[in-house]
């Protein structure tokens, strides 16, 4: 086999082409060895589309790989690393199609001057979107190392086979050559006509495996560094004079007693006031020193009324399927059930607060961020401080937790704002009341749900709205001639709606929309007098959903029986990121203190292909475990904009002595393309937990979290 | 307003010219430059800068420097030794007991003093003991296995 390329070997030393390496800083970054650069641009351009709005590729959009005198292969990546593990998954996609060992690469992530353009890490992307992507590069990459292998030897391409980064002559093993030393002193830009197939599933030899976290030692020695570990010399830390209440502006700050402290520094840029100092517990003493004056917002609206508050506010509904007919169905129906279901703000809670570290050096500012979107937070300083975006680099060190939380970063403006204006490096780390009170919550919702079931079980029909939570996961999944789904404005950026920021939380949407409708669909099958789990397959279709279902069911050891059962177990299924998720609980409810304990969770997923086994069972367990706070725990308590919740002392997170027996099965579809795997499994958490509750007690819980007194509640009406 | 303050800081003898009303959490992080240990909440609810005060886990953001006069301090960066892991570190790392990472100084941290205490804890002894260190993650399944494999393996090193 020829491979045609358009090569181009350069020396190191030679000037460089216009447009061929765009940054100084990465050629200074990477210094000798192979370079090659590739430009996917069909895969590209999927990619920008995907992004609502974007309508070309931008530019500088390259996936990059270096391959260094001594082996190691360097992948940089636009992604970000925070705990999803994507720093392991994408490693092993890229190790396998390039056949080296996966403890030769190395990640460079989330760089904005040395990275490729990525739109941000969330919606479960990485490796479902940007995998691909990744694995065609890689690729490219091994033919252009084997053709140039072959030219060394002078053995034709198609003698050659790769282990371990050596290339070998299949049919004289001792004519060897290592991609290291291919790479040795040169630099190669390649593009390949024809692009080679990436491998079969059947010639994975580390996909499809399952690898340990690969930031396991950092992370255990505290040498991982987080944005609030940068230290730069002369550093400042921050704070900010804050509103008492969302959305207020400030009218005056008298700073007079603050700077009575020796070593502060004041810094004003109308909205913006700021207190710097050398020592974070002198700044911490001071910003509560100053005495400042704002307008505020009235909102009559509590954690108590917020439902009232969306049904006047909210009251665009759009429908967004339909099918048959509603009052048809009705007369078709044996039983009639009407419900509605409640789920209140959560906050994403991440244990590394939103932090930033800034510097200015002449007209460039470098700000190092706990971010999942490095470019956009780029833009977004660009924007604000009316700096051209290549003035500024972004750094994405490792993220302590971000959940869709920290898609969204004001700190970073913030920094960048204060190094401006005062000149000195700062860090800026918010307090824990601050993330409280700026985190972009998952909205509260409701869900409204009217359905039938007829003499033999079936769904007759299905009319499912959602007020404010967004659309994500709304589809019916089941089987029913008469269907309608409506979803009333998510209200994100009307400031009549929501009291505070809202904004993507795991899985948007789905989790409150998956627990309305699988608890609805177990109060059907209580109805129908049959077992929930008969009940969900003789109504389903879909078989993807059902072999789901079929796998938790004997991974949980279930026996039929009809709900109540008593037996305490609770069963929900879904889909989100292109992955099918079915789970099954059992739960142990005390019926005086209303005390609910999660004993043991089963979760079977089929994701298509899954990249690493063993970080997909850390995301399932992650999921199962976080999901347990949405579900008993977890609201925010406000009173207009003023945020009531502001640590841990009020907002109670799952904790150890909650945690049940998991286990987990992922389903072999190494022949599809990969789903999701960060958040599949948290959207059934909900459902499971009251439909569990629900088998125990015979008491239907309408409302997340099921605090003790809610389930204390519901026990009165059994 | 500083002060020197004497005390042993992961197997040192320190002497550090220090404000005794810094808390001993920034004081770790910017005076001594270990920022293994982290700030989470502030105000001791979340565990994130638990550090280890003559053996016994405590929250970091809630003492002050002088507190530490004269005791011995272990941050996660003095808890290996000669280029080791010590066996909680090994076994967070074995059992992939951790996501973010950004608990897990202080959840070590807190494991260790615990089976200082308990060389031999029942899981339900883990799990209370380590009640009140928060992980948004969810690693807590892998965490409470994690300890057990290392309290196995310190005993067994005895």
């Amino acid at each position: 086999m020829k491979i045609k390329s358009n090569t181009r070997i350069v020396e190191p030393s030679s000037p460089k082409k216009p447009g061929l390496i765009p940054r100084r800083d990465f050629l200074k970054y990477l210094g000798g060895g192979v370079l090659i650069i590739f430009t996917p641009l069909e895969a590209c351009k999927n990619m920008a589309e995907s992004v609502q709005g974007a309508r070309s590729v931008p530019k500088d959009f390259n996936a990059f790989l270096h391959i260094s005198e001594d082996g190691i292969v360097t992948c940089f990546t636009g992604k970000i690393e925070m705990g999803q593990g994507t720093i392991t998954a994408l490693a092993q996609m890229m190790a396998d199609e390039l056949d080296v060992a996966i403890k030769n690469m190395k990640m460079v992530m989330g760089d904005t001057a040395l990275c490729p353009w990525d739109e941000g890490t969330w919606g479960s992307l990485s490796v479902r979107e940007f995998g691909p992507v990744m694995r065609k590069a890689a690729a490219e990459a091994r033919a252009v190392l084997i053709q140039m292998a072959s030219e060394q030897l002078k053995v034709p391409v198609a003698r050659l086979t790769v282990s371990n980064g050596i290339v070998t002559d299949k049919l004289d093993n001792s004519k060897t050559i290592s991609y290291a030393h291919l790479a040795k002193g040169k630099k190669i830009e390649k593009h390949l006509n024809e692009k080679p197939k990436v491998k079969a599933p059947s010639e994975f030899k580390i996909i499809g495996k399952p690898y340990k976290r690969t930031d396991s030692t950092l992370k255990v020695t505290g040498e991982a560094k987080y944005a609030g570990d940068i230290k730069i010399p002369g550093m400042m830390f921050a704070r900010i004079v804050r509103p008492p209440s969302y959305g207020a502006t400030l009218i005056s700050a008298d700073t007079t007693e603050a700077e009575k402290i020796p070593g502060i520094q004041v810094v004003r840029d109308n909205d913006l006031v700021a207190l710097l100092h050398l020592s974070r517990d002198k700044v911490d003493e001071a910003i509560v020193k100053v005495k400042a004056e704002f307008s505020q917002i009235e909102m009559s609206v509590t954690d108590k009324t917020v439902i009232d508050h969306y049904l006047k506010s909210a009251t665009k509904g759009n429908i967004i399927n339909s099918k048959g007919d509603i009052a048809a169905g009705q007369k078709l129906s044996d039983k009639i059930i009407e419900s509605e279901f409640y789920d209140g703000y959560v906050a994403h809670a991440p244990m590394e607060p939103h932090t930033a570290a800034a510097m200015i050096d002449g007209d460039k500012i470098t700000v190092w961020a706990s971010s999942q979107a490095p470019f956009s937070t780029r833009d977004a300083i660009a924007e604000k401080l009316k700096i051209p975006s290549e003035k500024i680099r972004v750094i994405i060190p490792f993220v302590g937790g971000g959940f869709g939380g920290k898609a969204d970063n004001p700190q970073t403006v913030e920094a960048a704002r204060i190094t401006k204006l005062s000149g000195k490096p700062v860090m800026l780390a918010y307090t824990r009341e601050e993330e409280f009170f700026y985190d972009t919550l998952r909205p509260a919702g409701l869900n409204r749900v009217k359905s039938g079931i007829d003499k033999d079980g079936k769904v007759t029909f299905w009319d499912f709205s959602v007020y404010c939570a967004g659309d994500r996961g709304s589809d019916t999944i089941y089987d029913v001639p008469h269907q309608k789904t409506t979803v009333f404005d998510q209200g994100e950026n009307d400031p009549q709606v929501h009291p505070f920021a809202v904004g993507p939380w795991r899985a948007p949407g789905n989790s409150n929309n998956t627990h309305a409708r699988e608890m609805q669909i177990c109060v059907m099958a209580a109805k129908a007098g049959m077992d929930p789990l008969e009940f969900r397959i003789r109504n389903l279709k879909d078989e993807k959903m059902i072999a789901v279902l079929k796998a938790v069911a004997d991974k949980f050891g279930y026996t039929p029986g009809k709900g109540p059962s008593g037996r305490g177990y609770g069963i929900a299924c879904g889909t989100d990121v292109d992955t099918w998720v079915a789970l099954m609980a059992e739960v142990k409810v005390d019926k005086n203190t209303g005390h609910i304990q999660v004993v043991r969770v089963s979760c079977a997923q089929d994701m298509g292909m899954c990249v690493n086994p063993q970080g997909t069972l850390l995301q399932i367990e992650g999921c199962i475990t976080m999901g347990m706070g949405y579900a008993l725990t977890e609201e925010l308590l406000f009173d207009g904009t003023k945020m009531i919740t502001q640590n841990f002392d009020t907002y109670e997170i799952p904790r150890f002595s909650w945690v049940p027996e998991i286990n987990a099965v992922i389903l072999d579809r190494m022949d599809q393309p990969p789903g999701g795997g960060g958040e599949p499994a948290i959207i059934c958490m909900g459902g499971v937990i009251a439909s569990a509750v629900f088998d125990a007690t015979g008491a239907i819980l309408y409302h997340m979290p099921i605090t003790r007194a809610r389930m204390l509640e519901a026990l009165k009406k059994v | 307003m500083e002060a020197t303050i004497k005390f042993q800081l992961n197997g040192k003898k320190t002497e550090a010219l220090i404000d005794p009303t810094e808390t001993l959490l920034w004081v770790l992080r910017n005076h001594f430059g270990l920022t293994g240990t982290k700030f989470g909440c502030g105000l001791g609810f979340c565990g994130s800068c638990t550090v280890l005060i003559d053996n016994e886990p405590v929250r970091s953001c809630q003492l002050s420097a002088g507190d530490i006069t004269g005791k011995k301090v272990v941050t996660i960066e003095g808890l290996a030794t000669d280029g080791k892991l010590h066996p909680v570190q090994k076994a967070f790392a074995e059992h992939d007991a951790l996501q973010c990472g950004y608990c897990t100084p202080g959840m070590i941290m807190n494991a260790t003093g615990l089976l200082l205490k308990n060389p031999s804890p029942t899981t339900e002894q883990i799990k209370e003991g380590m009640e009140d260190n928060l992980c948004r993650c969810g690693a807590h399944v892998r965490i409470i296995e994690a300890v057990n494999t290392a309290a196995k393996e310190i005993k067994g090193g005895k």
